[in-house]
């Protein structure tokens, strides 16, 4: 078994996309490889401006619980997605984007961060990705 | 043989780890790493990812809730 952690992000909620961030930069501190596959809502977040746009998970209040949450992590000092995304990146950390969700939302190329997008792929990809990872999420 | 110093206080989950890495990454074979911080979860998680490197811990000291982990490359 290989020491690679592979996760999905499927969902597109903040509090989602900070725990597949904080497991894939903890995975490459502690010396392993990690990839993260964008799908579905979670793919919405590497369009261009749109990393911070996602809603919390549970107790949104049309935006006033993610309002409170986030001035709340500003004054822990928690670091941003965006600074959590180019860790990732410096790291050595993959990021690979889910060509179907692409098709099926109308999603083009140019319309997400294709300077962070390792590969443009599908299932097979993340399969053969998973098979040799001691640690796989879906998130 | 440099001295890296990593300031991390007042950082919390994953910063310090994080931060930690990135400069191991940029150290040369003998480096010194010098990590200070705050946040007692890193306290012991920095050392568990020394160990899974396979590089060397040499020390860990407190000054009230600062900690200082010095790590060679």
């Amino acid at each position: 078994m290989a020491n690679k952690a592979t996760i999905i992000a499927h969902s597109g909620d903040m509090d989602k996309i900070y725990s597949a961030l904080i497991i894939g930069n903890g995975a490459l501190a502690m010396g392993m490889e990690a990839s993260i596959f964008f799908t579905f809502w979670g793919l919405q977040r590497l369009k261009k401006g749109g990393l911070e746009k996602g809603p919390l998970s549970k107790m949104n209040m049309l935006g006033l619980g993610k309002l409170l949450v986030t001035l709340k992590m500003k004054k822990t000092g928690v670091a941003s997605l965006e600074r959590l995304l180019q860790d990732f990146k410096e790291l050595g950390g993959k990021i690979l984007a889910c060509d179907m969700t692409m098709e099926i939302m109308g999603i083009k190329r140019e319309e997400l961060r294709d300077d962070l997008i390792s590969d443009y792929c599908a299932v097979g990809t993340y399969v053969n990705e998973a098979k040799d990872s001691s640690i796989t999420l879906f998130i | 043989m440099a001295e890296i110093k990593v300031d991390c206080i007042n950082e919390t989950c994953p910063v310090p780890l994080v931060e930690t890495r990135k400069a191991l990454r940029k150290a040369k074979d003998g480096d010194i790493v010098i990590v200070t911080g705050t946040h007692p979860a890193s306290k012991k998680e920095i050392p568990m990812a020394v160990k899974a490197l396979g590089l060397e811990l040499l020390d860990i000291k407190e000054d009230g809730n600062v900690w200082t982990i010095r790590i060679r490359r």
